[in-house]
């Protein structure tokens, strides 16, 4: 029998629409390899068991009364644990929310359950999403599929990995400067950041609103179109969607899946091919420009000069914005509340819950953004980051003045042994060096397994303007469609 | 130099309401160093005319409708807190002894 783990969202919705296979039975293939393998992985944080089969007998009823299902319908998916979940429990990977079970549904839960997609459970990340490696769960790592002694990436890497175990075909990630691009790119699989706005973040824990955006992670470019495409356009109970409808992906993985790139004008960042990536991901990036242009795309270089600035902008607004957003962690509201005797004052113990509550890195960046927003500092940092910001997005626009989509490689470099980079935070940063632009502009972004090194995945990026993600899905089919996709060994 | 003493870290999280500890001050102290100089690179930028970007979005003002529409139950919306009196969220004193007593 052919195993349905191993199967795409695509084919898998075929046979279930056709009947050749139950919603049930793929649900329970998953969530059998689920039990065999993430006690190695630790991709997931909740396996929903009861309430996925729930939601797959729902899905074979709708089916035998005749419904019209969606393209997606009866296919499982795993939610990155930053989405809230009604009744499930969602912690963001942190101990303050331990034990939460939120009273409502993230508005792409809803989507998703409407367009009969069932929900495995949630998965591993980094507290917060803030991180590049999922090290910075408080519930411990997960383990990269293809060796596990190292990094799925991060903030989304259990997302990345359940999808490279074969636990799940499909998840949902969030990507605030790279958290669904790099995890992508280590792991061998796909994970596109829709342009900001053009998801909704009703319902996702805010670690850095202006920046957050929530998108679709999956083994090939055209299953992770059709997620968009259930996930993605305008919802009214977010201030900051975008009031139109979502590009047509679907159209455009199908269209770069015929291999050709006539007309299609690419720009390769000059400033992220110099030093910063290793050899091995340059030598893979190398050979998919070949590739592209062998499928007819012209390629030009271009320069975004502001880009080397990217990080350090990022890295004190980001922060500046969490030091904001989780304010609301205050012990009062939802979740963990810490020496509270009767004496000591709701002061006292906001910051005995916020000590006890919050991991290292998350200390840390709270108070990175606490100083960036600081009276005397703040002009030197938040407000010139923010000036950069500017310029940033500046150079992404007269780019696309001369190119349609821009390429890089997605991470400088391939996934590193758990523990490297953990004593000096710094380092864990620049993971997100060719990543963290296109979050400052605002544009989309996606990353597509384009080769190995060492036998570990390098990511190709493709990084498109404000609502044209379809670029980047045609570019990334295109070349999936003369790479293939990649294998992790048997775990 | 350093970008940052012990002291002003101490001073930081209590501005954050975070009860770090002796020990945590020590490694922070050296953390937030290297992050804020290295962060600091923002400065070389010239950019004294350009105006700050907050958002990417260009949209002001957003609003609706002003219709009632279902919302969270009180028992939902008290569901996930730690401690709940009379249908509110119970807190903890929040006026110094002498005054509240």
């Amino acid at each position: 029998m052919t195993d349905l783990t191993r199967m795409t969202a695509t084919d898998l919705a075929g046979l279930v629409a056709s009947g050749e296979t139950s919603a049930v039975e793929v649900t329970r293939a998953h969530l059998d390899r689920i039990a065999a393998v993430d006690d190695r992985v630790h991709a997931f944080l909740h396996v929903d068991t009861e309430g996925a089969l729930a939601a797959a007998r729902a899905v074979d009823e709708r089916r035998a009364a005749g419904e019209q299902l969606g393209p997606l319908a009866g296919v499982p998916v795993a939610v990155k644990d930053v989405l809230t979940t009604k009744g499930v429990p969602t912690t963001v990977g942190s101990k303050i929310l331990e034990g939460w079970r939120p009273p409502y549904d993230a508005t792409i839960v809803q989507r998703l359950q409407a367009a009969g997609t069932v929900m495995l459970g949630k998965t591993n990340m980094d507290e917060f999403a803030m991180g590049s490696s999922t090290e910075y769960s408080a519930y411990g790592p997960t383990h990269n599929p293809w060796d596990t002694d190292r990094i799925p990436g991060g903030s989304g890497g259990g997302s990345a990995a359940a999808l490279a175990a074969y636990e799940a075909p499909l998840a949902i990630g969030s990507d605030t400067g790279g958290s669904i691009r790099q995890p992508g790119a280590v792991t061998g699989t796909v994970g596109a950041k829709p342009t900001y706005g053009g998801t909704s973040r009703y319902g996702l824990v805010a670690f850095s609103s202006s920046l957050d955006t929530p998108g679709p992670c999956a083994r090939t470019v055209l299953d992770a179109a059709l997620l968009h495409q259930v996930i993605g356009g305008h919802d009214p109970r977010d201030s900051t969607s975008i009031p139109q409808p979502v590009p047509d992906v679907v159209a455009a993985a199908k269209l770069g899946a015929t291999g050709d790139l006539t007309g299609v004008k690419l720009g390769i960042v000059r400033e992220f091919t110099g030093e910063g990536a290793e050899p091995g991901v340059m030598a893979a990036f190398r050979e998919s420009v070949d590739t592209l242009a062998k499928l007819g795309a012209e390629i030009v270089e271009v320069s975004c000069p502001h880009f080397r600035y990217a990080l350090p902008a990022y890295y004190l607004i980001a922060p500046s914005e969490c030091s904001s957003n989780l304010a609301r962690f205050d012990g009062v509201r939802f979740g963990l509340r810490v020496g509270d005797d009767g004496n000591r004052s709701l002061e006292e113990v906001m910051s005995l819950t916020r000590e006890a509550g919050f991991g290292a890195e998350v200390k840390r960046r709270i108070m990175v953004g606490t100083y960036a927003l600081s009276s005397g500092y703040y002009d030197a940092y938040y407000g010139q980051a923010q000036k950069v910001r500017t310029l940033i997005t500046r150079d992404f626009t007269t780019a696309f003045e001369q190119v349609d989509a821009l390429i890089s490689p997605t991470t400088p470099f391939v996934a590193f042994p758990i523990g490297a980079r953990t004593a000096d935070p710094y380092q864990m940063y620049l993971a997100d060096l060719f990543t963290i632009p296109t979050n400052l502009y605002g544009g989309p972004g996606i990353s597509v397994p384009c080769g190995l090194s060492e036998g570990l995945p390098v990511g190709l990026q493709v990084m498109a303007p404000t609502m044209a993600d379809d670029r980047m899905y045609r570019v990334a089919a295109a070349l999936e469609s003369v790479v293939g996709t990649f294998t992790p060994p048997a775990l | 130099m350093a970008a940052i003493s012990r002291e002003e870290v101490a001073h930081l999280a209590r501005l954050s309401r975070l009860a770090v500890t002796e020990e945590e001050l020590d490694t922070f102290a050296g953390q937030l160093d290297v992050i804020l100089q290295s962060v600091a690179q923002v400065g070389e930028v010239t950019a004294a005319d350009i105006p700050p970007t907050s958002h990417s979005v260009p949209l002001t003002n957003v609003l609706r409708d002003d219709v009632v529409v279902p919302g969270l139950t009180p028992q939902e919306a008290l569901s996930g807190a730690p401690d709940v009196a009379e249908q509110r969220f119970r807190v903890p004193r929040i006026l110094d002894e002498d005054v509240a007593s």
